[in-house]
C-alpha cells in the first residue's frame, strides 16, 4: 500500500489509485469501530492537532475520534482560543504548534488555500478539514466510501449535487473525486448559487431540481447557509426550499433505489424535507460513520502506513 | 565633471532617434548626441566616459503610478527607498499616489513629499494628490492650491470614485488646470470581498471572485461623462478587456481618455493564482487569457498608451497570511524593463514603441518635461542591456519590500546605468 504524499490538502493532488488505495484501506479500519473495544495501537505517541478556526462539531469530533481510536494524543485548538484574535499570523500560529513537535496537524479555515501555506513551511503532515469554499478532501472520500458501500461500484454511476455550489467545498471536492472515479455530475441549484464557468469543472448544470434527480443514482442534497448570503442570492428560504428543497414528493420522480447523502448538519425542512432524512434512501447517519474510518485510515497513510497492528 | 557615453544605440523617440551616436553630458545637461567619435574631449581627464557598446541608451523612465508609503507606512518603503528601487529600474521620474497617511490631499503633504524626494530622493518626484478629501469621495481637495505646488493629475487611486456626481464635479473643476483625473476603475459592490479575477480558476479555488465587469462599468461611466464635462480621463491600470474596448471606442471618437497597463496584467493571468502565493494579489487582479489577449491588442494598435507599474510596496507581515486577508499590489519598479523586453520579444511592441511608452509618451500625457534626450534637456538617462539573461531575484530588490511574485522568473534585459540630472544614481554589474 503506498501513498506518496505528506499532507492531504484536496482530491486535487490525488490520484485515482492513490482515491482507491484510500477506499481500500477504509474497509478495515470501519472494523475497528464496531468492537467492543474500539482502540488500536497503531499511533501510539504520535501527536494530532485539530486547528479549527471555524466552528465546527461534527467534523472535529469525528477526526478526534479517529486519531484516539489509533492511540495518538489528539489536541483541539479552536478559533476562538487560538492567537489570532491577538494578532498572531497564521504562519506564527503553524511555527508556534512545530515547535511542539505534533505528527500532524488537522487545520479547518474559512480562507481557500490556509492548509496549503502551513503545508509548505511546516514540516508535520497537514490534513485539510475545509479551506473556505474550495476543498474538503475528507469529506469527499467518506462520501466516496459511502457511495461505494451502497452501490459496490463508483465508475459510471450519476450524480446530482443539490444547493449552493458556490460557497462549498464538500461540493468541489466531490467533484474532483467523482471526474476522477468516473462518474457523471449535475449541479443544481439556482444561477445566482452556481459560480461562473461552472462547467470547466467537468459538470453539467441545472437549474430544474425535478428533471436533475429523474435518473441519477446519487442526490447528495448541501446544506444552505443562511448566515453566509446577503440578500442578493435568492429572495427567501421559503421560496428557495420550493424551488430546490428535497421533499417525498419530488423523489417520487427519481430512481427506486437512488441513494441520498448530506454533509451536514441539515436544515430540517429548508434544503431536505424531515420524512426523506429519515427515508429508506438517506444515508446521512452512514456519512458519519465513515468520516471515522476514512479519517484514521488518512491519519494512518501519513504517517508512513506501517503495517502493524492494524488487526 | 563631463560624461561622454560612447558607441552605444541611442534610442530617443520623442525625436525620433534611434541609431549609433555618442552623448556628451555638461553640467547635468545633454550637451551634445553626435554620430560616434565625432565627439572629443578637450580635457579627457575631466570626463568621465562610459562605454556603451551593445548597449541601449534611452532617456530616462518615466514611471506615472507608484506607491512610495511615506508618510504613514515607512516599514512597506520611503520617498529615499521608492526612489531607489526606481533608479535600480531605469526610472528618473516617478509619481506618487495620495493612499498614504496621511492622505496627501492637501499642501502640507504634498509639500512634504517633494522636499523629503528633493532632499533625500534619486528620482524626479510628482504628486498625484487625491481627487477627494480623505479619498473619501464626498468633496473635492483644493485642486487649484495643489496644482500651485505641483500636482500633475488626480487620484483617489486604491479606491474609486463611486459617486457619479462628484465624477463629473472633479472632470469639470480640473479643467481650470488642464490637468487629468487619473481613475481607478472599480465598481465596489461588484467587488465586495472579492480577492481575484471572477472566472473558472476562482470557481476552481473557491475564491470570491471580482467580475471584469466592476471595472468595465467604471470606464463607461466615466467616458460617458466626458463631453460635457471635458476633463481629461486617465484610466489607471487597465486590466480587461471590456475596458480596452471603451478606451478604443472613446479615443476613435475624440474623446480626451488616456490609459496605463502595468506589466504584471501583461504578463501573467489568473492561473497564477493557484498555489495561493499572496503575491499575486492585486486590484484590479490578474484577468484571464481573453483580457490579456485583448491588453496586448491594445498595445499593439496603441489604444493603451503608456507603461506604468503600479510599484505597490508591502511587507511580508502584510503579505504572508491567508489570501483573503493580504494587501492587494506588487512592487514594480525593479521589473518593468525585463517584463516589458518580453513583449518586444513577442512581436507585440517595438523595442522603439517600449521605450516610447516608458519615456516620451507619459511625459507628453502628463505635460512633463522629461523623457526626451534632446540637447539642452537634463540629463537623465538609462543604459540597458537589451540582451542580459538573468533570474530575477528579490532579494537584490532596492525596495524595501520584496513582494513579487516574479521572482526567480528567467529574463532578458538589464539595468547598467540610470543618470539623473547627468549624474551616476544607479550602476549594475
Amino acid at each position: 500500500m503506498s501513498f506518496p504524499h505528506k499532507d492531504l490538502l484536496g482530491i486535487n493532488q490525488l490520484s485515482k489509485e492513490d482515491i482507491l488505495t484510500i477506499l481500500d484501506a477504509t474497509e478495515s479500519f470501519r472494523q475497528i469501530s464496531q468492537r467492543p473495544i474500539k482502540k488500536v495501537p497503531t499511533l501510539r505517541g504520535r501527536t494530532i492537532i485539530n486547528l479549527f478556526f471555524e466552528p465546527s462539531t461534527r467534523t472535529r469530533t469525528s477526526f478526534e475520534i479517529a486519531g484516539k481510536r489509533l492511540s495518538a494524543d489528539v489536541i483541539n485548538i479552536s478559533g476562538s482560543t487560538s492567537s489570532v484574535t491577538k494578532g498572531e499570523t497564521i504562519l506564527d500560529t503553524g511555527y508556534n504548534l512545530q515547535a511542539m513537535n505534533p505528527d500532524i496537524i488537522v487545520v479547518r479555515h474559512s480562507t481557500p488555500g490556509v492548509p496549503h501555506i502551513l503545508a509548505r513551511n511546516l514540516e508535520c503532515s497537514i490534513i485539510n478539514a475545509g479551506d473556505g469554499a474550495h476543498e474538503h478532501p475528507t469529506q469527499a472520500l467518506l462520501d466516496m466510501a459511502t457511495i461505494r458501500e451502497h452501490k459496490k461500484t463508483l465508475q459510471g454511476l450519476k450524480v446530482a449535487i443539490v444547493g449552493d455550489i458556490s460557497h462549498s467545498r464538500v461540493a468541489r471536492s466531490n467533484i474532483l473525486a467523482m471526474n476522477k472515479l468516473g462518474m457523471q455530475v449535475t449541479v443544481v441549484g439556482p444561477p445566482t448559487l452556481i459560480p461562473l464557468e461552472m462547467e470547466s469543472l467537468g459538470v453539467e448544470v441545472s437549474h430544474d431540481l425535478v428533471s436533475a434527480i429523474r435518473d441519477v443514482d446519487v442526490i447528495m442534497m448541501l446544506r444552505i447557509q443562511a448566515e453566509r448570503h446577503n440578500q442578493t442570492s435568492f429572495p427567501s428560504l421559503r421560496e428557495y426550499s420550493n424551488l430546490f428543497g428535497l421533499n417525498a414528493e419530488k423523489l417520487k420522480k427519481a430512481r427506486e433505489d437512488v441513494i441520498i447523502l448530506h454533509p451536514g448538519p441539515v436544515n430540517r425542512g429548508v434544503e431536505i424535507s424531515p420524512d426523506v432524512i429519515d427515508g429508506n434512501h438517506s444515508l446521512i447517519l452512514n456519512q458519519v460513520n465513515n468520516g471515522v474510518a476514512i479519517r484514521m485510515t488518512l491519519m494512518y497513510l501519513l504517517l508512513g502506513g506501517s503495517d502493524e497492528n492494524t488487526d | 565633471m563631463k560624461i561622454l557615453i560612447k558607441g552605444g544605440r541611442v534610442i530617443d523617440p520623442a525625436n525620433t532617434i534611434d541609431g549609433s551616436y555618442d552623448i556628451l553630458i555638461e553640467k547635468g545637461k545633454i550637451a551634445a548626441v553626435e554620430p560616434p567619435g565625432k565627439i572629443t574631449s578637450e580635457n579627457p581627464e575631466g570626463t568621465k566616459e562610459i562605454d556603451a557598446t551593445g548597449l541601449v541608451v534611452a532617456p530616462g523612465f518615466l514611471d506615472m503610478h507608484v506607491h512610495f508609503r511615506e508618510p504613514g507606512f515607512e516599514y512597506k518603503e520611503t520617498i529615499e527607498t521608492g526612489c531607489q528601487s526606481a533608479a535600480a529600474g531605469g526610472f528618473t521620474s516617478v509619481a506618487v499616489m495620495p493612499n498614504t497617511n496621511p492622505v496627501n490631499d492637501n499642501r502640507s503633504v504634498t509639500e512634504m513629499i517633494l522636499s523629503q524626494a528633493k532632499a533625500k530622493g534619486v528620482s524626479n518626484v510628482y504628486a498625484i494628490p487625491a481627487i477627494s478629501c480623505g479619498l473619501k469621495g464626498e468633496q473635492l481637495t483644493d485642486m487649484g492650491e495643489l496644482a500651485e505646488c505641483g500636482a500633475i493629475g488626480f487620484s483617489d487611486d486604491g479606491r474609486p470614485v463611486m459617486s457619479n456626481e462628484l465624477m463629473r464635479r472633479a472632470l469639470e473643476y480640473s479643467r481650470m488646470f488642464d490637468l487629468p483625473i487619473i481613475q481607478h476603475s472599480e465598481i465596489l459592490d461588484l467587488t465586495l470581498g472579492g480577492c481575484m479575477n471572477e472566472g473558472r480558476v476562482s470557481t476552481e479555488l473557491g475564491l470570491k471572485g471580482m467580475p471584469t465587469e466592476a471595472e468595465d462599468i467604471m470606464v463607461y461611466r466615466d467616458i460617458a461623462l466626458l463631453p460635457k464635462t471635458g476633463g481629461r480621463l486617465h484610466v489607471a491600470h487597465i486590466s480587461s478587456a471590456g475596458a480596452v474596448d471603451l478606451v478604443r471606442d472613446a479615443k476613435a471618437k475624440g474623446l480626451p481618455v488616456t490609459c496605463e497597463v502595468a506589466p504584471h496584467h501583461f504578463i501573467l493571468t489568473d492561473e497564477a493564482v493557484r498555489g495561493f502565493d499572496t503575491n499575486t494579489k492585486m486590484s484590479p487582479p490578474l484577468r484571464a487569457q481573453r483580457d490579456v489577449d485583448a491588453i496586448l491588442e491594445g498595445m499593439r494598435d496603441g489604444t493603451i498608451d503608456i507603461i506604468a507599474t503600479d510599484h505597490a510596496p508591502h511587507a511580508e507581515l502584510d503579505k504572508q497570511v491567508e489570501y483573503s486577508c493580504a494587501a492587494f499590489g506588487i512592487v514594480g519598479l525593479e521589473t518593468a524593463l525585463p517584463l516589458s523586453m518580453e513583449m518586444v520579444e513577442q512581436g507585440v511592441i517595438t523595442l522603439q514603441e517600449m521605450i516610447a511608452m516608458l519615456t516620451s509618451r507619459p511625459a507628453q500625457l502628463f505635460k512633463l518635461d522629461k523623457g526626451t534626450l534632446s540637447v539642452g534637456r537634463e540629463a537623465d538617462v538609462t543604459i540597458f542591456d537589451p540582451a542580459a539573461e538573468y533570474k530575477i531575484d528579490i532579494q537584490s530588490f532596492k525596495s524595501r519590500s520584496k513582494n513579487s511574485p516574479f521572482d526567480g522568473r528567467q529574463v532578458r534585459g538589464r539595468i547598467c546605468h540610470t543618470l539623473l540630472k547627468g549624474k551616476i544614481v544607479y550602476s549594475g554589474n
